[in-house]
This record gives C-alpha cells, sequence and structure tokens, in this order.
C-alpha cells in the first residue's frame, strides 16, 4: 500500500534514522525486564522443593478453565465482567501490539497468517477491541478512583498505603496503550483521506474512527509528527509496562498461567512438613515448617507473585469479617512485598529475617479456622491453608503457642483428647443411646462391618454425645453391623495437624491406624466432618470412609431408612454447610437431599452457602483458641440463618453445632432460632419398625 | 548467669477427680497421668529468658524416682541446658525439709547465681525453694511474678501479695527465688523437641554421690509423715434447688428477695 | 508448765488481721490447756494499739517494735525471731504471703519441724501432733503426723479455724525489742523497696453488697455479657475468680481471692466457680452464697447456702428476663 506518511521504520528523528530506536528500544526494554525477571526468581530457587508435574493433563484442562477461561471472575459479577473484557481485548491486541513493535524495524511487517483479508478481519476485530478496551478501562478507573469498593481498602494494620494508585496507574497505561495505537494509525488514515488515497476500513464509533475524523483537517506535516510519536509512544509504554509487571501485582499477568497450571489438586489435604522427606524422617529435619521466606515451597512464593490484589479472599475470610487480625490478601501481600525487599533489584540480598514478629504476626496466624473460604474463591487458586499450616509448624517449633492452646495440645498427648478426660471413659456415650443392643466396642478381635470413628467431641461432649447417640440409633435402624473403638480410639488429630503439631498427629494417626486395622473394618463412617476429612485425605492404608450423610442417603434411597412428615410444619429449616464437608470434600448436594427426604419440609438457602458457606467459628483446638475479635463468626452464621428466613439451622458437624448453639444463647434468639445436627433430625423422624 | 531451677513431677489434676484408694494410704493412682508441676514451667521460661538476654546456662533438678526423668527432659526440651536427676532408694518418703538438703548437696558441687523453683505444687507445702535458700543461707523470695537482671550482682523482684499489690525488692545474688504463675508465659514443648532431646544426657545423683547420709533423708529422717488420706466432711453443703428450671428460678428469686439480693 | 503456743500477728494501720484471732481456736486445738502468746513486730503508736487490743485475747503479748520493722519484711523478720523463739516452741503464722516467704527458712534456722497451710488439729498424742492438710485443691485430706520434740514451724490456712473470742485474757505485753535486737539490726541481702497498688478498676467490689462473681464455666469472654445483664438486673457487681483473670477477661480489680480482693457483699452469687480456697478466703462477713455450677461436685456446693447444679450459660439468662419481669 501506497503511503502518505513515512513509517517509523524509515522515518529520521532529528536527523538519526529512527529505526535505532524502533531496536534499542525492545532491546532496553527486554533486557531490563529479563533482569527483573531473574532477580524475582532468586527466592523461587532457594525456595523449598514443591512437585507439581504429576497429572499433567488436568493441570492443563485447568490452565484452560482458570486462567484462560477466567472461570472463577464472574462470581464478583461487576468486577469479573470488567475483567474478562480487559483480558479478551488483551489477548486480541498481543498480536497487534507484537506487530507494531516490529513494524518499526521491517516495514510493512503483518504476522504470519495476518496478511491477507485475515488481517483486514483482524484489523476491524482489534479496533472494536482496543476501544472496547479503553471504555471499560475508563469505567475501572471510575470504579476505583470515585466508587472505591470496600474491599479494596487498605486498613491501617496492614500499612498506609493505599493501592488505588497503582491499580489507575496501570488502567493509564493499558489506555495509553490503546489511545496510541489509536493514533498511530488514525494519523496515517487521515492523511491518507486528504490525499484521496486508499485506507484501512474503519467501523464507525470505535476509537480509530474518532481520531481519523478529529485529524482530518490536520496539516500533513503534522500528521506526520503525531503518527511517529504514537508509535513510539505505545513502544515505550509497551516496554515501560512490561518491565513494570513484575513489580507489583500485575505480575499476575505473567504468573497467572504458571501459577494456575500448578495449583494444588487434592483438596483437604495438608501438604507434608517436607516434599521428598518420609515421614519417618521428618523428626530428624534441622528446620521444621515455616520460619523465613525461603523455607516457603517455591510455589507457595510464585503464589505471592501472583496475588492481583482482588481482595476476594478477604471479602470472604470469616476470620476477617469478624475483626480478627487476618486477611489472606495481606499474607500475600505482605510476604509479596518482603520478598521484594530481601531480595531487591539492585543491591545485596538481604539476610532474611523471621517472618513471625517482623512480617505476620502470631495472632495473625491463629487466627485462621483453615475453612477454606479464601481459596475457594481466588480466581488465580492461591494456597492459603498450607502456608498457614507451614507457618504454625514453624512456631510449634520455636514454642510460641498460645497458652490457651496449650493445654488442649498436652491433654492430646497424655489422654489422646483435648479435654484430658479418661481413656476408659471414652465409649461411655454409647452406654445409654437407647439401643435394642448395646453398641460393640471393637477390641480384643471383636470386628464389625462397619466402624464408627467418633473422635474426641462426640465421645466426650454432653451435648454433642447426643449426635454419637443417634448416628447410633441410625445406624442400628439400617440393620448396620457396627462398632466404635472406645477407649482405644484417639483423636483423630485433625486440627493437631492444622494446628502444627505435625509430629504428635503422626502419633495421633499411628495409634487409631493401628486400632483400624486391628479392628478388620471393612468401612469407616463418622458423624464429624473433621474427623471424616482426617481419615479420609490425611491417614492412609485403613479402610473407605464416609460421612454419615452418605450412609443416611444411600439407605433413604433403598428404603432401608424411612422417613415421616415433618414434626414442625411450622419450622423453617436451612442447611449450613459444614467447611469440612462442603469446601473440602464437595459435598454439597447429599445432605441437602437427605433434609428434603422428609415429607413436607421446608428449607430454605441462606445467601452464603455451599462454596460459600461462611464458617461457624473452626472447630477441634479453635474451640479453645481465644482469638482477638468483635463479634463471633457463629453469631454472623445465625444472622444470615436469620435473614434468609429459617428457624431452624441444619448442620452436620459437631462444631458447628457447639459454636452455632452457643452464638445462638449469646444473639439473645433462645425459642427463635434452633440448631440440630443432621443425624437427629434424621432419628427424630426416622420410622422405626 | 548459672541458673538452677528445681522441678517436680505431679499428677495432673486438671479434668480428673482424685480420689483416695480403698485402704486410704494413697489417692487412686491407676488413672493418673503426670506432668511437670505447673508452677515449675512457669520457673524454667524465667530461667530461659534471663539466659537468652544475658548468657549462662540452665541446670533443671528434680528429685524423684526414675518416672521423674520424663519431666527433666521436657524441661530440657524447653530450653535448659542440661538436667540432672536427684534419686536413691533412701529418698523415698523424704519430707521437704529433706528435699531441701538433697538439692542443697547439689547446688554444693556446682556454682549457681540463681536457684529458682514452682510457688507451689498442687500436692506440696510451697517450703523447699525456703528451705534451701536458709540451708545455704542465701537470700530468698518467694512468690515471685516479677523479675529484672540489675547487674551481675543483684536483681529486682516483684511478689505477688494480697489485694493484688506487688511488692518489690532488691536482691542480692546468689539468692533463691520461688516463681508464681503469670510471670510470663512458658513456651511449648512438642513432641519434635522431646524426642531431640530424648538421648541426651542426664546423670543420676544418689545419696553417695552428693554425700548424703541415708538416715537424714527419707522416712526415717522425716520430722512430718502423711499417715492417710481421706476425703473431708464438709458438712451439709448447699441446699439444691430441684425441680425445672422455672421452678428453680422461681424459687431462687424468692431467696434472693428475702436476703437482700434484689436491689 | 503449760505447753506454750506462740502466735505470730499480722497487722496493718494499727489493727489485727483477722488471723490472729483464728489462730486462738487453732492453738486450743492442738492443745486446750496451752498457754497462748501473741508475737507482734513491728514500729511506733500503731503497734502499740494492736499490742493493746491483742492482749485482751492472748496470755501474753510479746512486743518488738523498731523502726526497721514497720514493713514487715521476712528477710528482716527472720533472723529476729530466731533470736526470739525459745527451742521447742510451737509457733503459728498465717498461711499468707508474708507467712509463707518467711517460715519454711524459719524452720530451718531454729532446727525445727515445719508444716504448711493446716487447715484443723486433732491434738497431741505420744509427743506427736496430729493435723490434717488439703492437697490437690482441697479435694482429698491427709493426716500428718508431727515430731514436735524439738518444736515446729506450722502455717494455718486464713478462714480454716473459727474466730475465737470466747476468752478474755488481760495479757501482759513484754517488750522483747532489745532481745531481738542485741546484735543491732541485722544485714540482709533483700532490701524493700516499695509496694506497687493493684490497678483501681472501674468498681470497687470491695463495698459491693451484691456481688455476681463468675469463673472458668463461663467458657468464653463474650459469654460475660449475660453475667452483667444479671448484676444490673439485680443491681449488683460483677467480680470474677482468678482464671477469668488470668485469660485477661477481667481487670485484676475484679478478681476476689487472696491474691485478688477480699469483699464483704451481703450476697454472693458464684456462677461457674468450682471454688477453691484462695477464691473463698476473699469472702468475708458470712454473706448468702448462691452457688451456680454445672458439676454437683464442685467444692463450691460444699460452702454455698443454695445451689443450682444447671448449666449457668442457659440457666442466667432465665433468671435474668425473671427478675426484669418482677421489677417490670
Amino acid at each position: 500500500m501506497e503511503t502518505v506518511l513515512i513509517s517509523p521504520a524509515k522515518a529520521f528523528v532529528i536527523g538519526i534514522p529512527a529505526v535505532i530506536f524502533s531496536i534499542l528500544i525492545p532491546i532496553v526494554g527486554t533486557a531490563v525486564f529479563t533482569y527483573i525477571i531473574a532477580k524475582r526468581l532468586a527466592p523461587i530457587v532457594k525456595a523449598k522443593p514443591d512437585p507439581r508435574c504429576d497429572r499433567v493433563k488436568e493441570r492443563v484442562a485447568n490452565m484452560f478453565k482458570y486462567a484462560i477461561g477466567q472461570y472463577r471472575q464472574p462470581r464478583y459479577q461487576m468486577a469479573g465482567v470488567i475483567h474478562i473484557l480487559i483480558f479478551a481485548g488483551f489477548l486480541i491486541l498481543s498480536f497487534r501490539s507484537i506487530t507494531l513493535v516490529i513494524m518499526g524495524i521491517a516495514d510493512g511487517f503483518a504476522l504470519p497468517g495476518f496478511g491477507g483479508s485475515m488481517g483486514k478481519v483482524y484489523n476491524l476485530l482489534k479496533d472494536c477491541a482496543a476501544t472496547f478496551v479503553l471504555g471499560t478501562c475508563i469505567v475501572a478507573m471510575v470504579r476505583r478512583g470515585i466508587f472505591k469498593p470496600e474491599r479494596y481498602a487498605v486498613p491501617p494494620r496492614y500499612g498506609k498505603k493505599d493501592h488505588t494508585w497503582e491499580a489507575i496507574f496501570v488502567l493509564l497505561l493499558i489506555s495509553g496503550l490503546m489511545i496510541g495505537d489509536m493514533f498511530f494509525e488514525g494519523s496515517l488514515a487521515a492523511a491518507q483521506l486528504q490525499e484521496g488515497m486508499e485506507t484501512e476500513i474503519f467501523i464507525p464509533g470505535t476509537g480509530t474512527w474518532f481520531v481519523v475524523n478529529i485529524l482530518r483537517a490536520v496539516p500533513v506535516e503534522q500528521l506526520q509528527t503525531i503518527h511517529l510519536s504514537a508509535y513510539f509512544t505505545h513502544d515505550i509504554i509497551f516496554f515501560f509496562f512490561l518491565c513494570f509487571l513484575p513489580l507489583g501485582k500485575h505480575f499476575h499477568v505473567i504468573t497467572s498461567l504458571p501459577n494456575v497450571f500448578f495449583m494444588k489438586l487434592n483438596k483437604g489435604m495438608v501438604k507434608p512438613v517436607r516434599w521428598g522427606v518420609e515421614e519417618e524422617d521428618v523428626e530428624a529435619l534441622e528446620n521444621f515448617g515455616v520460619k523465613k521466606l525461603e523455607d516457603f515451597t517455591w510455589k507457595h512464593i510464585l503464589d505471592f507473585y501472583t496475588c492481583a490484589d482482588c481482595g476476594r479472599c478477604s471479602d470472604q475470610c470469616p476470620a476477617n469479617a469478624v475483626g480478627r487480625p487476618l486477611s489472606p490478601r495481606f499474607i500475600s501481600l505482605k510476604c509479596r512485598d518482603y520478598s521484594f525487599e530481601a531480595y531487591p533489584l539492585r543491591g545485596e540480598m538481604a539476610v532474611s529475617q523471621p517472618l513471625i514478629g517482623n512480617v505476620l504476626s502470631e495472632d495473625e496466624i491463629w487466627s485462621c479456622t483453615t475453612c477454606g473460604a479464601c481459596e475457594a474463591e481466588c480466581p488465580l487458586l492461591i494456597e492459603y491453608i498450607d502456608k498457614i499450616v507451614d507457618l504454625r509448624r514453624g512456631m510449634v517449633d520455636e514454642g510460641t503457642v498460645p497458652q490457651s492452646l496449650q493445654k488442649p495440645l498436652r491433654a492430646l498427648e497424655k489422654r489422646g483428647n483435648p479435654y484430658g478426660k479418661m481413656e476408659r471413659k471414652r465409649a461411655d456415650w454409647a452406654k445409654d443411646a437407647e439401643l435394642k443392643t448395646p453398641v460393640k466396642i471393637l477390641k480384643n478381635k471383636e470386628t464389625a462391618d462397619v466402624l464408627y470413628f467418633a473422635d474426641s467431641i462426640t465421645s466426650y461432649d454432653d451435648r454433642i454425645q447426643e449426635i454419637g447417640k443417634a448416628t447410633a440409633r441410625i445406624l442400628q435402624a439400617a440393620e448396620i453391623d457396627f462398632g466404635i473403638l472406645g477407649p482405644n480410639e484417639k483423636d483423630s488429630g485433625h486440627e493437631v495437624r492444622r494446628f502444627g503439631e505435625e509430629m504428635l498427629f503422626m502419633e495421633l494417626k499411628n495409634s487409631n491406624t493401628e486400632a483400624i486395622i486391628k479392628s478388620r473394618v471393612k468401612r469407616i463412617v463418622t458423624s464429624d466432618p473433621h474427623a471424616f476429612n482426617a481419615l479420609k485425605n490425611d491417614y492412609i492404608g485403613i479402610a473407605p470412609v464416609e460421612h454419615i450423610s452418605q450412609l443416611i442417603a444411600r439407605n433413604i434411597n433403598a428404603g432401608k431408612i424411612q422417613l415421616k412428615g415433618v414434626e414442625d410444619t411450622e419450622a423453617v429449616y436451612t442447611y449450613h454447610d459444614p467447611c469440612y464437608l462442603g469446601r473440602h470434600n464437595d459435598i454439597y448436594d447429599i445432605p441437602r437431599n437427605v433434609i428434603d427426604a422428609i415429607p413436607d419440609i421446608k428449607r430454605v438457602e441462606m445467601l452464603k452457602c455451599r462454596d460459600r458457606s461462611f464458617c461457624c467459628g473452626g472447630g477441634g483446638l479453635m474451640l479453645f483458641y481465644e482469638p482477638i475479635e468483635e463479634k463471633r463468626m457463629g453469631q454472623m452464621r445465625v444472622e444470615m440463618a436469620k435473614k434468609a428466613g429459617a428457624t431452624v439451622i441444619v448442620t452436620a458437624c459437631p462444631f458447628c453445632m457447639v459454636n452455632i448453639e452457643d452464638a445462638i444463647k449469646t444473639s439473645g434468639l433462645e425459642g427463635k432460632m434452633e440448631v440440630i445436627d443432621l443425624v437427629e433430625l434424621i432419628d427424630r423422624h426416622m420410622i422405626v419398625g | 548467669m548459672e541458673i538452677l531451677v528445681c522441678v517436680k513431677r505431679v499428677p495432673d489434676t486438671s479434668e480428673n477427680e482424685i480420689e483416695v484408694n480403698s485402704d486410704g494410704t494413697d489417692i487412686e493412682r491407676g488413672d493418673l497421668v503426670y506432668s511437670v508441676n505447673e508452677w515449675d514451667n512457669y520457673a524454667v521460661e524465667e530461667a530461659i529468658q534471663i539466659r537468652d538476654k544475658i548468657g549462662g546456662s540452665i541446670t533443671v533438678v528434680s528429685v524423684g524416682d526414675d518416672d521423674a526423668e520424663e519431666v527433666i527432659r521436657r524441661e530440657m526440651a524447653m530450653g535448659a541446658d542440661r538436667g540432672i536427676l536427684l534419686s536413691d532408694k533412701v529418698f523415698e518418703g523424704a519430707d521437704g525439709r529433706a528435699i531441701a538438703s538433697i538439692i542443697k548437696a547439689e547446688v554444693d558441687k556446682g556454682k549457681y547465681d540463681l536457684i529458682l523453683t514452682g510457688a507451689q505444687a498442687d500436692d506440696g507445702a510451697g517450703q523447699v525453694g525456703g528451705m534451701l535458700a536458709a540451708m545455704l543461707d542465701w537470700p530468698y523470695a518467694s512468690l515471685v511474678n516479677y523479675l529484672e537482671v540489675i547487674d551481675n550482682q543483684k536483681i529486682k523482684v516483684g511478689r505477688e501479695i494480697e489485694g493484688g499489690n506487688q511488692e518489690i525488692h532488691e536482691i542480692n545474688l546468689p539468692c533463691v527465688l520461688s516463681i508464681q504463675t503469670g510471670i510470663n508465659e512458658p513456651r511449648y514443648v512438642g513432641i519434635r523437641g522431646i524426642r531431640k532431646v530424648a538421648s541426651a544426657e542426664l546423670p543420676i545423683h544418689g545419696a553417695k554421690e552428693l554425700g548424703i547420709s541415708p538416715e537424714a533423708v527419707g522416712h526415717t529422717g522425716a520430722k512430718v509423715q502423711k499417715v492417710d488420706y481421706f476425703v473431708p466432711d464438709l458438712g451439709e453443703g448447699a441446699e439444691i434447688l430441684e425441680g425445672s428450671t422455672d421452678e428453680i428460678v422461681e424459687q431462687l428469686v424468692e431467696l434472693l428477695k428475702s436476703k437482700g439480693g434484689i436491689k | 508448765m503449760a505447753r506454750e503456743v506462740i502466735a505470730y500477728i499480722i497487722h496493718k494501720e494499727g489493727i489485727a488481721d483477722d488471723t490472729a484471732i483464728e489462730m486462738i481456736s487453732a492453738a486450743h486445738k492442738i492443745d486446750p490447756d496451752a498457754k497462748l502468746i501473741a508475737l507482734v513486730a513491728g514500729s511506733g503508736p500503731q503497734l502499740d494499739t494492736v499490742c493493746n487490743q491483742i492482749a485482751a485475747s492472748f496470755q501474753e503479748v510479746w512486743k518488738i517494735d523498731n523502726e526497721a520493722l514497720a514493713y514487715p519484711d521476712a528477710e528482716l523478720i527472720r533472723p529476729i525471731l530466731t533470736g526470739i523463739l525459745p527451742s521447742g516452741s510451737i509457733v503459728l503464722f498465717p498461711n499468707n504471703t508474708f507467712g509463707m516467704d518467711l517460715t519454711p527458712g524459719l524452720s530451718i534456722k531454729l532446727d525445727t519441724a515445719y508444716l504448711a497451710d493446716v487447715v484443723d488439729f486433732e491434738g497431741i498424742e505420744k509427743g506427736k501432733l496430729k493435723t490434717v492438710r488439703q492437697e490437690y485443691s482441697g479435694q482429698v485430706s491427709t493426716h500428718v503426723l508431727c515430731d514436735i520434740s524439738k518444736g515446729i514451724i506450722i502455717t494455718v490456712r486464713p478462714g480454716a479455724f473459727k474466730a475465737d473470742e470466747s476468752k478474755t485474757f488481760n495479757g501482759s505485753i513484754i517488750d522483747k525489742t532489745n532481745e531481738a535486737f542485741q546484735e543491732g539490726i541485722p544485714r540482709v541481702a533483700r532490701r524493700f523497696l516499695e509496694i506497687v497498688e493493684a490497678e483501681v478498676g472501674e468498681v470497687d467490689i470491695t463495698k459491693s453488697e451484691i456481688l455476681i462473681s463468675v469463673g472458668r464455666g463461663i467458657e468464653d469472654e463474650d459469654n460475660l455479657e449475660i453475667v452483667f445483664d444479671l448484676a444490673e438486673a439485680l443491681g449488683g457487681d460483677v467480680s470474677c475468680s482468678r482464671p477469668i483473670v488470668d485469660a485477661k477477661w477481667m481487670e485484676k480489680s475484679r478478681q476476689v481471692g487472696t491474691s485478688g480482693q477480699t469483699v464483704k457483699p451481703k450476697v454472693y452469687i458464684a456462677l461457674g466457680i468450682s471454688g477453691s480456697f484462695q477464691h473463698l478466703g476473699g469472702i468475708k462477713g458470712a454473706p448468702f452464697i448462691v452457688a451456680v455450677n454445672k458439676n454437683p461436685k464442685a467444692p463450691i456446693f460444699q460452702i454455698a447456702d443454695v445451689g443450682v447444679v444447671q448449666d449457668l450459660l442457659d440457666f442466667i439468662p432465665e433468671l435474668t428476663d425473671k427478675i426484669n419481669e418482677i421489677k417490670g
């Protein structure tokens, strides 16, 4: 195509061939970028191992789903849609940007395949995309700069720096790229039109179309200047942006693909103390858990780099909601900033300081209930629980464990339960379960088909024993041959592990594993989702485990459990998803189906349900921990149930029972709100033949 | 600073009812678990904090049978540098005074600037520290809930006294202090820590090593001796209100009214 | 000659402590015929006031008067007592923070037997004194036989013995000051500096007539609200036991007990308090005690007038509602 204006590849700027700049800018830009990335890789290289190259097909699929497909973005509708639009525009425009860069060196360059009519179609598309992106950037800037959604705020305890400037600056850069291209192309078209020569086709309403119309009357010499300026503006912004990415939250533009590829695939599990170190060798490790930045695995440092500061994790975090000193977003950001500081772009690497006390606080790390709401929300699949557990392992190793947790931990060590109750009383609850035949205690070679693993709270807590009794009655009604381990059962250790006392967990696990194997049962059932998760995901080599809701559902379907019409026809039920049943093990529908199997029952959903369920306050050792908080999670949860119009909260976890029952009392809702365990509800409605 | 901390292995009574055995000679020990006396943990923690601040080393001693080794090791896992078990058949039945004299014999073998004990134990009388100080002719302060090292000659201590007040003293080194709970927050001792010190050297010193004559300690040397255990008869006790919650509330409100309990 | 029992008198601002007359009944339980001697150390006119007060209850009052004794510092008093206590005597001290500081070392210096925290005496048999002590927070008691041939130092639990004012004497006051300071003021290696007073809280529970006291049974800090609601309904104040202060849920000034405040209310409602002697030691003046505890075996029921065996988290709101209903 004949052109009126001299292209950047042929032009001279103050007497120097512009092509020199066209070559220099990419070279300098790429060199600086490479240097920065190399610096950023340093802590990753020094970090601990983390094998993440298995199940490649699954990983690639995840990458398409979460990274390219932006699967989790629309969970926050407005922000999600804006992001998807900008991202889609970016994808389309990336070809154009690359073309532009090369055009400065090789005049009239086109990417392979973009030469002919395909190029023309693409040109139309990218004009639309650029316009769209520019418009979206303006909407996003207005949103960030004027409306300022609450979740982006930086509470004073996490630093004085507001993050709005960074977001707006990047939006300005993107806008600059779009405008640069529009003027580059628009100025040429305007000149061509003035000379009556051929131009590209412009769709009316696109940015370039506007520019062409604006520049129609501008003299050609000025258009030449605009043409070149626009080109180099684009070129410089392009490479500046590239180098700017690894300096802040837009690092995710680069890291999100690998981060999603390497995501954690096994939900509900906790990483071992050190990958590649056998359980029996863990004891001998020089260092235990995470104390310094480099004690994290490389993937966890990549997580820090990848955080886009979108604030969704903290928006969902129950600990953050009740004013505990924990906000997952700032775990990532503080550690990222610390990593940047300890591995500076210029100058010596600093000697890494202990994270606790310098970057993170003890209370912050103990505040987490490991509910997993943050991980369920993060669009980039950043992990938090494993990091929290690793940090706790480090604190346990240093002895910095809150006094309120030391007592139950000691009791677990001595007696196998956090209350310090006697082992021989562990099966006492079963004595008055009003059963046709007494519960079998599987010791001294006694066996049964099914083991009911009760766990500590069900064995010893007066209120929760009722859940145990109801479970036993259901098992008997379903004619299942079952037994309990009684004095041979120890705490499953689920929270012991998640509170970082790995060695104690291993002792409990080994003792239980031995007792379970000795009992020769074929299956295990439990009414405690924490025990369920431990036995299913933390233990190996034992019989298959299921939650009682699964067993009930099966027996209802098989007609072995028959239910009568709902006792209280006035009551409105709602189901509260326990974290370790729902989010960590994907059991959402089964308990709901079980409830709905009761004829005439009225059930409503709370706004926060299923994978957005709001943690009751935490189980196991969390019951002993005294957090700094403004209100209690349980109370917030009860409020949510009330808002949904429910009068009865059905849960399927003993700890939810404790927390919610407590919250009903302290919220003054006694008589107006009730909580019942799923097994108790079924026990009450079971037709016993 | 060279610090000696005296610890004791005691039954863990937190959640368990202590019962007297059938012949009344002892408490029922079959189902008990044992641990370090709670106050002693505070003493060891305080010693660790002093050492970490100004240097020195910590020795933990316990007078007891072989089982007492477990509690010494736990304190070593916590951070004490070494442990010594003071154990001998002839020590059996030792009263507080005899225990103090056994520890004194060990103190004489070393060179210590500071000796810490727990302020009391569930099954004791809070006496060993004060006796030991007197035997050594060292100054003593009990129920210490504040400690500040001034220099290598003296320290400043606060004693917890009645009314929640604190009595502040300056005290010369060497001295003996009994440590009250609340002075610090004892660190956690994990299973890993305990295993790490499982094979650390732990010398046992008996009467011979300590140069103690068997008559002076044990049953024969004791001036006070427990003869039996029994469940105290504490009179009739409270009138327990019976009935439904509503009925109980009703009765209680009437009672409170009559006693001026409602203003 | 009758056996002598010497009781060490604690006093403050010219008034003898309650333990002074409690030790009289303790001494009578050791030997009903014992000659009672009070030992009072201090200085100035306040000391004289105490001596005169005490002389009505003891056959003899030994006075030690010196400016150095203005504050009762155990390290200073120990060498003085070592010099004046006759060998072989039975000496009683209260088992309070002063007694605990002073007595174990004193027994060594005097080379006598020692027994701490005695709650009862069952007389002397064959030269051995039979005593009762408690172990494991009062869950079990033991009989302890003491060889008193070379004398004994005993601390008695404050409150364990009834105050005995049945006998009045016109005891003679004997000034032992010179004997005590024969060798001048003892040089001691511990110097008393000052008393740091407990911080004064929002309420002075020592002046409350109705106290609603809360213990470990409250389980969680947030639950304290129901206790304050009850206190408001009753027009009383909220106090607590030591674990609540240790957990930092309430300020120290609200703690009842030997290491906290001594209170004299008319009505004392103990919620979820097991009732250790340290706690009970802080309640004076025989109030009407109501105990609410879900453990029927809690020691508090032994000393309470009325007991309710229920979970306080359930019971208290009901009670509060009822009281508010009555008051309209």
